[in-house]
C-alpha cells in the first residue's frame, strides 16, 4: 500500500498523473512537465512536498548533537535561520542531504528526504550521546512549496506575516489563513519561493486557498517531473543521483556545506584525508552537443575510454538545451572538456560545463 | 479518444496504415499521452531493415525514454524529417503529420496479428 499525503484527493481532482515515488503515491505531472516548469520560472507554481520527512531535535545540548551528525556548522545559525547540510556515515558518504532550521537554542527542525526519513532518524538517534529528544515527526507536518517570482505575492494574500522580511534561507513561525504555519523562504527550484509546514489536517484548505490566491498570476500545480527539471537546471543535488551512500560531499562539489574547522563530526576524518590526498572523482556539468539526451546512469567516455557516469540528465526547458551532471576523474572534471555520453550504446558528443546551469536574476 | 478505423495497432502502442505494399508507422495517441512532453525522437535511416516486434528507435519525453517496436517487417523507405526539429508534433498529431517512418512490407501477412481500432480501444480499457 502506497503512502498518501493529505493532498492525495486534491491531486486526483486535478487529474494529476500519479506515480509510486519511493513508496509514496505522488503527482509526477498535471498539465505537463514543461508547462509546469515554465510557470515556476515565470510566475508561480505549487508543489505538494508533504512526503518530505521532518525530524525534531530538542534539548539543552541539541546543538551538540546536530553539529556532530551534520557537515555544516549549525553553531553559526541564528534563530530563524536555515541552512543546507549533509548527514554522513563514518565513511564520509551521504546518509542524506537535509535542511537544518534553528527554532530555538534547544530546538532544531530538520527537513529530510522522504525515503530516507527512517534511516536518518535511526542514524541521528544512534549518535545521541547528549540526551537530546530526537523525534521522527514526518506525520505531524504537511509541506507545500510555493515557488516562482510571484510566490511572495501569492502567499502574502493569506498571511499577516511580512514575507518580504524573511530573507532567503530564513523562516518565521507565523500563520497562514489564521492557522499556525512554519514559513521558510527555501526551495528546490532555483527560484524565489516559500516552503510552508502546516498540520496535515490543514493542508487541503491551504492548497486550495493558494491555488485561488495565485489565480491572477496563472498559478499551476507542479509535480515531481517539473521539480526534477527545475532543480537540475539550478544544479541542486538529488539523493540517489549526485549524492548517495558511496559519494562524499567533496566529490559532489558541496565543499561549502563542509566545515572541517568546526570540531568533530561523523565522517570528518575521511573528508580530511580526501582533502589532503586529493579527490579521485568529481561532479561536473555537461551539455549535449550531438543529437541525443544523456540520462541518469549512462556511461561517460573521455577519448573513447569509460571515465564516469551521468547522475542526472535530460532536457532543460528554460535553457532549451540537453544538460546533465556526471562524475569524472577529478583531473578531467573541468569545464570545456569534450566527452562522449553513451546513449543507448552510441557515443554522442557533449562538453563539460560548470554547475549550476541556471541562476535567477536577483 | 476515437482511434482511426484505417489503422492497425500493437500492444506496445504503435500503429501502421497500409497503402499498397507500404506501411506508415507511428505511435498512438495513448502512447504520446503516457509519455508526456516529447523532446526527442530517434529513428532508423532510410534503407534500414526492421523486423516486426523488434525495436527500431526510441521516443524520449522530458522524463523517460521509450522504445518503438516495429509493427511490421520490411525496409525503411522514408523517415519523417518533421520530427528531428519538432518532436513535440508527436504530442499534437500522433496519428497524422507526426508519423515516424514508412516501411516497404516484406510480409504483409503479419498485419493479421495486429489489433483493429475496436480491439485496441478495448485493450486500453477505454
Amino acid at each position: 500500500m502506497l503512502k498518501q499525503t493529505p493532498l492525495n484527493a486534491a491531486h486526483r481532482a486535478l487529474n494529476a498523473r500519479m506515480v509510486d515515488f519511493g513508496g509514496w503515491d505522488m503527482p509526477v505531472q498535471y498539465s505537463g512537465i514543461i508547462d509546469e516548469h515554465n510557470m515556476v520560472r515565470t510566475a508561480v507554481g505549487l508543489f505538494d512536498v508533504s512526503h518530505m520527512g521532518e525530524i525534531e531535535v530538542r534539548g539543552p545540548e541539541a546543538l551538540s548533537l546536530v553539529n556532530y551528525v551534520t557537515t555544516n556548522n549549525a553553531a553559526k545559525l541564528a534563530l530563524g535561520q536555515v541552512h543546507y547540510s549533509g548527514l554522513l556515515y563514518e565513511t564520509g558518504c551521504f546518509v542524506d542531504d537535509i535542511l537544518v532550521h534553528k527554532v530555538a537554542d534547544d530546538h532544531y527542525f530538520l527537513c529530510v528526504n522522504a525515503s530516507n526519513q527512517d534511516k536518518d532518524f535511526e542514524h541521528i538517534a544512534a549518535h545521541n550521546r547528549w540526551n537530546c529528544t530526537v523525534e521522527n515527526a514526518g506525520e505531524q507536518y504537511a509541506q507545500i512549496a510555493v515557488q516562482g517570482p510571484k510566490a511572495l505575492e501569492t502567499l502574502q494574500k493569506l498571511t499577516g506575516t511580512a514575507l518580504a522580511g524573511i530573507k532567503y534561507y530564513w523562516f518565521a513561525d507565523g500563520e497562514v489563513s489564521g492557522q499556525p504555519a512554519r514559513i521558510a523562504r527555501t526551495g528546490y527550484t532555483g527560484e524565489d519561493g516559500f516552503e510552508i509546514y502546516v498540520a496535515p489536517g490543514q493542508a487541503e484548505a491551504r492548497w486550495n486557498e493558494l491555488m485561488e490566491a495565485g489565480r491572477e498570476f496563472g498559478i499551476k500545480p507542479a509535480g515531481l517531473g517539473a521539480r526534477n527539471t527545475l532543480r537540475m537546471e539550478a544544479g541542486m543535488a538529488l539523493y540517489g543521483h549526485e549524492i548517495d551512500a558511496s559519494l562524499t560531499p567533496l566529490e559532489a562539489g558541496l565543499n561549502w556545506i563542509v566545515k572541517l574547522d568546526k570540531g568533530e563530526f561523523v565522517g570528518k576524518p575521511v573528508l580530511e584525508k580526501q582533502k589532503a590526498e586529493g579527490l579521485t572523482r568529481k561532479l561536473i556539468g555537461f551539455e549535449m552537443r550531438g543529437r541525443g539526451i544523456g540520462r541518469d546512469g549512462y556511461e561517460v567516455r573521455v577519448a573513447g575510454e569509460p571515465a564516469g557516469w551521468v547522475t542526472s540528465g535530460g532536457p532543460a526547458p528554460t535553457l532549451n538545451k540537453n544538460l546533465g551532471m556526471c562524475y569524472l576523474p577529478a583531473g578531467q572534471a573541468q569545464p570545456g572538456l569534450a566527452i562522449e555520453v553513451m546513449v543507448r550504446n552510441q557515443p554522442v558528443e557533449a562538453v563539460t560545463v560548470p554547475i549550476p546551469f541556471y541562476k535567477r536574476a536577483k | 479518444m476515437t482511434y482511426p478505423e484505417n489503422l492497425r495497432y500493437t500492444k506496445e502502442h504503435e500503429w501502421v496504415a497500409v497503402d499498397g505494399d507500404t506501411g506508415t508507422v507511428g505511435i498512438t495517441f495513448h502512447a504520446q499521452k503516457e509519455l508526456g512532453d516529447i523532446v526527442y525522437v530517434d529513428l532508423p535511416k532510410a534503407g534500414s531493415a526492421v523486423e516486426a516486434g523488434k525495436t527500431f528507435g526510441s521516443v524520449e519525453s522530458v522524463k523517460a525514454v521509450s522504445d518503438i517496436y516495429s509493427p511490421v517487417t520490411g525496409e525503411v523507405v522514408e523517415v519523417n524529417s518533421l520530427l528531428a526539429d519538432s518532436p513535440e508534433k508527436l504530442n499534437e498529431d500522433p496519428h497524422g503529420d507526426a508519423w515516424l517512418v514508412k516501411i516497404k512490407l516484406s510480409n504483409p501477412g503479419e498485419l493479421g496479428g495486429l489489433m483493429n481500432a475496436g480491439d485496441y480501444t478495448a485493450y486500453l480499457g477505454e
